[in-house]
């Protein structure tokens, strides 16, 4: 029987692979009628590498960092810095030149991802040294702290011939085709699932959940919080190069204390320990805020302007929405759950008894509602 | 008992260890040995010092000052230095002697196993994943074989020993249990079989039995003496229970404000005055 489920679950995930991929298929065949939306989805792909590089540190081995937008700024940077077009240089640097140490350096996207990744991990060795003696919100205080550092180092005049200053650097090529722009980060997700579910992960789960224990279990607290760092710092840098390569164009301003904290968003909305979470909650996100544009544009009934319709109304919707999810799932979306077929199925299966209790309830009024039962199902439920 | 006819091989021996926070002297010059095979009560009223003298051992305080050896080896030694020279209040005037430190995690790997006073479980993972992360100190892989899963030999065997641990420990059934789940007395029989999978040969229990029935204690009892035999494991345990110390023991070292008043076997305890007085306190009449 088991068995049978295990391969069951291998055709499903096989199927959906198969619907992914066709997807895609269809999306590259028709690219410019969808390129909107091919544009979210790619934004959220991304995001969703470095909210469960974030989710790692934060959720997995219990180390609150804000750094994130630094690290993304190392990897967009070298990415630019190593792809762009070398014909194309002189024309980007126009302003202050180039400097002669970089004029020359080009190597295709994926080695510059991997060298993006390196540096932005080797930069986090650097700092973890003296920051992860720290803990919690410290941790986080500091990291967002060398964040900004790195940014304003980035934006900084004397590195004008290099990063080229305030005017950013542009030309930067795009993804040959969607199945690079989609398989870069799923391999990367993949690589982190694996990870996490390693003998690695293991030792990262008992340092968050018991720091004195996990050393008295031989785990040398300081190694191990340094590991996670890196790794964690790793995906993050190739997260910022394929933002680079995706958006064409990066300055010093993308990488603000902003994008952190929507990453941090992410990660809490799906759920803190959770990948799952950390994928569907990018998605949401970023989707989210493009599809409640309407919101931005003013609205007439009747010949009557609704005043409240103007441009930034939708963050105000927005954040109230987000309110409301963080306050019906306290945990985030997935809590500390993951995907597994069963759960999907049970969560489908659940759906009419809980349409049902839903009507049982308005026809009792004063009933049981919050009957804990009921309550502990659903959440199951919820939590596939 | 056991080795006193031979020589007994000494497994740990604490010389002259103090440990002061600030004013504060919790630990005052404490000197013991602990023998291979013996089991090793520390007993003493609260705040004696007793958990104190746990974390000089295991390395998650540094003493003050004194040394500590495992097996012949010095594990940890410190002299007071700094600021702590001048306010340094313990009764053993300090020679200088050379810093060694180890972080738990060395002592660990040394083959020092222990369990918590307030039971200190990874909460929110299963009976199986505590006992596996055990496992993850002696395993021969790397980041990027583990990641990669380029060594599954080594995965199995780590899952196959925790299961055969388990069994050993009749945990088997609850293996897929969130460790916080289980009762008070199993997570306690959790913390242990935890601790063994780290491959000890000298196990410090801190409060095996608190806030354990008669019944639990007395299988307590049964049990770690079973353990002691069957991995050849030194004892050297905190306790209160009288019960079970007096049955289990066979030195009982005795702690009172941070000093050493007593030592010798269940029966020389128990007749001790001094003992007496630190747990009963000194009537007026005596005080004369």
């Amino acid at each position: 029987m088991k068995k049978n489920a295990v391969s069951k679950n291998k055709l499903y995930t096989l199927a959906a692979l198969l619907v992914i991929i066709a997807l895609l298929a269809f999306l590259q065949a028709n690219s410019s009628q969808y390129s909107y939306q091919i544009s979210i989805l790619e934004r959220s792909a991304i995001y969703a590498v470095v909210a469960v590089s974030m989710n790692l540190l934060t959720g997995f081995t219990g180390l609150f960092s804000l750094g994130q937008a630094g690290f993304m700024a190392i990897g967009a940077y070298t990415v630019a810095i190593l792809t762009i077009p070398v014909d194309s240089r002189a024309s980007v640097y126009y302003v202050n030149g180039i400097s002669p140490a970089i004029a020359n350096l080009h190597c295709p996207y994926w080695l510059a991802l991997i060298i993006a990744g390196i540096l932005a991990a080797a930069l986090a060795a650097l700092i973890g040294i003296p920051v992860l003696r720290l803990k919690s919100d410290y941790l986080a205080i500091a990291t967002l702290g060398f964040s900004e550092i790195i940014r304003a180092v980035i934006a900084a005049p004397q590195l004008d011939r290099i990063t080229n200053g305030s005017y950013g650097l542009k030309s930067i090529p795009g993804f040959p085709n969607l199945f690079i722009a989609f398989g870069l980060p799923a391999l990367c997700i993949l690589l982190m699932v694996l990870l996490i579910n390693s003998s690695y992960g293991r030792a990262f789960k008992a340092l968050r959940e018991d720091e004195v224990a996990a050393q008295a279990m031989g785990l040398n607290l300081f190694r191990y919080k340094e590991l996670a760092f890196i790794i964690s710092s790793f995906f993050t840098g190739v997260g910022g190069g394929l933002l680079a390569i995706f958006m064409r164009s990066i300055d010093s301003k993308t990488f603000s204390i902003n994008l952190t904290y929507d990453i941090l968003l992410i990660v809490v909305l799906g759920g803190i320990g959770s990948i799952t979470g950390s994928v569907i909650g990018s998605f949401l996100v970023t989707a989210g805020r493009e599809w409640l544009r309407f919101f931005d544009n003013p609205l007439v009934i009747g010949g009557f302007e609704v005043p409240l319709f103007r441009s930034g109304f939708r963050m105000v919707i927005f954040s109230i929405l987000l309110m409301m999810v963080v306050l019906f799932y306290r945990r985030g979306i997935m809590g500390s759950n993951e995907f597994s077929w069963e759960g999907l199925g049970r969560l489908i299966r659940s759906i009419p008894s809980r349409i049902k209790r839903k009507s049982k309830a308005q026809k009792h009024p004063a009933g049981i509602p919050l009957c804990p039962e009921s309550m502990d199902d659903s959440k199951k439920g919820d939590n596939a | 008992m056991l080795n006193t006819a031979k020589t007994p091989i000494n497994v740990l021996h604490m010389q002259d260890i103090t440990m002061q926070f600030g004013g504060v002297v919790a630990v005052n010059g404490l000197t013991l040995d602990v023998n291979q095979g013996e089991i090793v009560a520390l007993i003493g009223p609260n705040g004696a010092g007793k958990t104190t003298a746990f974390n000089c051992v295991t390395g998650i305080y540094e003493p003050t000052f004194g040394q500590v050896d495992f097996m012949g080896e010095t594990i940890l030694s410190n002299t007071p230095k700094g600021k702590m020279k001048k306010t340094y209040l313990g009764e053993v005037s300090p020679r200088p002697i050379p810093v060694i430190s180890s972080t738990p995690d060395v002592i660990t790997k040394k083959g020092i196993a222990r369990t918590f006073q307030n039971i200190r479980l990874f909460g929110q993972l299963s009976v199986f994943d505590n006992v596996l992360i055990a496992k993850h100190m002696r395993a021969k892989q790397n980041v990027f074989s583990a990641t990669l899963r380029l060594n599954r030999k080594e995965e199995e065997r780590m899952r196959a020993e925790t299961i055969a641990l388990l069994e050993e420990q009749n945990l088997l059934h609850l293996k897929d249990e969130i460790a916080t789940s289980l009762p008070y007395g199993l997570q306690r029989r959790l913390e242990i079989a935890r601790a063994l999978a780290t491959e000890p040969k000298f196990l410090l229990l801190d409060e095996p039995a608190a806030g354990m029935n008669p019944q639990e204690t007395q299988e307590l009892t049964d049990f770690i003496k079973q353990i002691r035999d069957s991995y050849h494991l030194t004892v050297f345990m905190i306790e209160h229970h009288m019960d079970l110390v007096m049955q289990i023991s066979d030195r009982i070292y005795v702690l009172d404000f941070g000093k050493l008043i007593a030592h010798g076997t269940p029966d020389e305890i128990q007749n001790n005055e001094r003992v007496i007085e630190a747990y009963l306190g000194v009537s007026d009449d005596a005080e004369d």
